[in-house]
């Protein structure tokens, strides 16, 4: 604890800033621009054993644990890079290594952690239930050793560049159960084998350069076999996930930040007007110096959740407060950093205004401020139910 | 056959240097540091030549002060299999450098020693034929393109008319240039063995050097500020300033 957020892990941000700097800021910026995949720099990822990094060594990867994997995903971050397109992975796996079966394992991890799969999606939300999960409405009905899922998901990320997907459906009407959270399931789905037999993708255009797609389920047959823990039990099995998501999340929040700040104070030091460096004016420097504390203070909240959640420990809170600090801190670093470049901000080759509308994503996704704080103020302090 | 390769701990080559207030060097205190790049080159090519069945084993050596684990943590990441550090004073120089490798090449019988043609930091350029003269071995410097047969390493040397086309018999010291190949980054798993992997540690004294520098640095300065240019726009304005203004024509 002794040492500071961005010195620990010293010898991965090491190889990770010497990796992320074979892929130059114009090749992120042409990714950006044309909204499309950064194939080559997630293939270099994964071959370089990367996304790899939490599948326990007997399967091929590294056997580490989700505080290192935020550091990969804050190093690819804190380089101008995007770890959006290449995060599902990591914490999908939290869900697989947590609740998948043994038989599971072993089918999938080994061929993932080579990189001949890719775990890179997950499917929870859908149009018209919104952040209201426990009412999802796609459905996955048994017949025989099958399921047959029908049903509607939208913003369902990097399916197009994902072999595996999990999917949230409701396996027992929520008429049927006790509590809303229970008659959920989760499945991994063979994307390739979907597309041919019952699942429609259409993508989104969008402003953060997503690959992120609409779908459609009609009658799509996934093998029993292809359930993920107990049927109807999935709300609970996708927490781990979801907690991950939050966490990882937040220290892409915590790159995005220093990437802000680094970029705003060597502007701030150099940009002369009135005869002296506008880095001298308080008006100026106050505004980076609090975005900088902001930044620090959700790093230690991003390493609290880490720590909990490796150490299993439930971390739902820490995961959430993190998420949210640490996109709060981000979005004021990215605004700050605008602010303070004057009009280059605006200037596509200055990358501010590609991280700026990348980082403002994670106010919303993948968990709102607003639940956010629903969540803490219901289940932290007790208050009662507002949603 | 083993391969020594020597790897240096340097301020990294994106890092504008400043030079101290008392002119007694380069400031050095929260400086990012790497291992020299022609260093990581010749890591690479030993790790290749291992690939490609020539070496069963890579060793790498960084002689320096406690943090050049580091660096050989990096070598390790990179594939070498184990390492040494002769734990020395920050400024040892290039004989006693090529004197400490000679020793180590004593113990460890490298049939081929890879090294960068020269550090970064002093850019003395002087190690490797040091320990080539030191141990009468064959040497080839400057290499960007190498290969083994029959005990035997034809080598092509950048010189200034081109490519120079040498074969030296092993045991050898190359010194890499900057074309040999493009070093490979760790992978994750492999900077987890390397932190698995053994570094001994040796001082001078059990190799018998005395790492005392042998001269002295006066000054170190910077170079003066380039002024700023001018743009002319015409060749005539160019002609007129270049007789009157500088004096050259
Ligand atoms: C680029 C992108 C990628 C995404 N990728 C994925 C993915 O891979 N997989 C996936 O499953 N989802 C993904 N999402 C979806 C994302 O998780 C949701 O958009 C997010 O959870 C919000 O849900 P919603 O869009 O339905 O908003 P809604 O739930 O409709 O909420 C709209 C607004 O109302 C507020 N609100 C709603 N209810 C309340 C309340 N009770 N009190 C106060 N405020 C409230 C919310 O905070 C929000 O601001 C992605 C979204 C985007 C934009």
């Amino acid at each position: 604890m002794a040492l500071r957020g961005d010195e620990r892990h010293a010898e991965l941000r090491a190889a990770l800033r010497e990796f992320c700097a074979r892929f130059p800021a114009e090749y992120h910026r042409r990714h950006g621009a044309a909204g499309s995949y950064p194939v080559e720099f997630v293939d270099a990822l994964t071959r370089a054993g990367w996304l790899a990094a939490m599948i326990p060594e007997a399967y091929g990867g590294s056997g580490l644990g989700l505080t290192e994997a935020s550091v990969i995903m804050e190093e690819i971050n804190r380089a101008g890079a995007n770890a959006g397109h290449c995060h599902g992975q990591m914490y999908n796996m939290c869900t697989l290594l947590r609740h998948g079966s043994k038989a599971q394992k072993d089918t999938y991890l080994p061929r993932i952690a080579t990189g001949e799969l890719r775990l890179q999606s997950m499917a929870v939300t859908e149009p018209s239930t919104g952040s209201d999960t426990t009412r999802t409405r796609t459905t996955a009905v048994r017949r025989g050793d099958r399921y047959l899922v029908n049903g509607q998901k939208v913003w369902i990320s990097r399916v197009q560049h994902s072999d595996l997907m999990i999917l949230l459906a409701r396996t027992t009407p929520l008429a049927e159960v006790r509590r809303k959270s229970e008659g959920l399931s989760l499945f991994l789905v063979d994307l390739e084998a979907a597309l041919a037999k019952g699942l429609t993708v259409r993508p989104i255009a969008n402003m953060v350069g997503h690959e992120t797609s609409e779908l459609f389920f009609d009658d799509l047959e996934i093998p029993a076999e292809n359930l993920i823990g107990e049927e109807g039990r999935g709300f609970r099995c996708l927490l781990d996930g979801l907690n991950a998501e939050r966490t990882l999340i937040a220290a892409e929040c915590i790159g995005d930040g220093r990437w802000f700040i680094d970029k705003v104070k060597a502007y701030a030091k150099e940009r002369m007007v009135f005869d002296r460096p506008i880095g001298g004016n308080q008006g100026v420097q106050f505004p980076i110096a609090r975005a900088h504390v902001n930044v620090e203070a959700a790093d230690l909240m991003r390493f609290q959740a880490c720590a909990r959640f490796d150490a299993g420990l439930d971390c739902a809170a820490e995961a959430n407060m993190a998420k949210l600090l640490a996109a709060d801190a981000s979005w004021e670093a990215a605004n700050v950093c605008l602010q303070l470049h004057g009009g280059f901000g605006f200037a596509v080759d200055f990358d501010i205004e590609r991280k700026f509308r990348e980082t403002r994503l994670y106010q919303v996704a993948p968990v709102s401020t607003n639940l956010i704080l629903a969540y803490v103020a219901e289940h932290v302090l007790g208050l009662p139910r507002s949603y | 056959m083993r391969i020594l390769v020597p790897v240096k701990r340097v301020v990294d080559y994106n890092v504008k240097i400043r030079v101290k207030a008392d002119g007694s060097g380069v400031d050095t205190a929260n400086v990012k540091m790497s291992m020299n790049p022609f260093d990581e080159i010749a890591c690479e090519q030993a790790i290749r030549l291992k690939e490609a069945g020539h070496a069963e084993e890579i060793v790498a050596v960084s002689i320096g002060e406690a943090k050049c684990q580091e660096t050989l943590r990096t070598a390790l990441a990179m594939g070498a299999d184990r390492g040494i550090h002769v734990e020395a004073p920050a400024d040892v120089q290039p004989l006693a450098v090529a004197k400490m490798l000679r020793a180590i090449v004593g113990r460890e019988q490298p049939g081929l020693v890879v090294m960068g043609k020269q550090a970064i930091d002093d850019d003395s350029n002087q190690t490797g034929q040091m320990l080539a003269a030191l141990l009468g071995w064959a040497q080839a410097t400057f290499i960007s393109k190498l290969e083994l047969a029959d005990g035997r390493a034809v080598v092509a040397r950048e010189v200034d008319e081109g490519l120079e086309r040498i074969e030296v018999t092993l045991p050898a010291v190359l010194t890499v240039d900057l074309r040999l190949n493009e070093p490979r980054y760790a992978s994750l798993p492999n900077i987890m063995k390397a932190k698995k992997k053994p570094i001994d540690v040796l001082t001078p004294g059990d190799l018998g050097v005395d790492p005392a520098p042998r001269l002295l640095y006066l000054k170190v300065e910077e170079p003066p500020r380039r002024q700023a240019g001018v743009k002319l726009g015409s060749v005539d304005e160019l002609v007129t300033k270049l007789k009157q203004d500088a004096g050259v024509i």
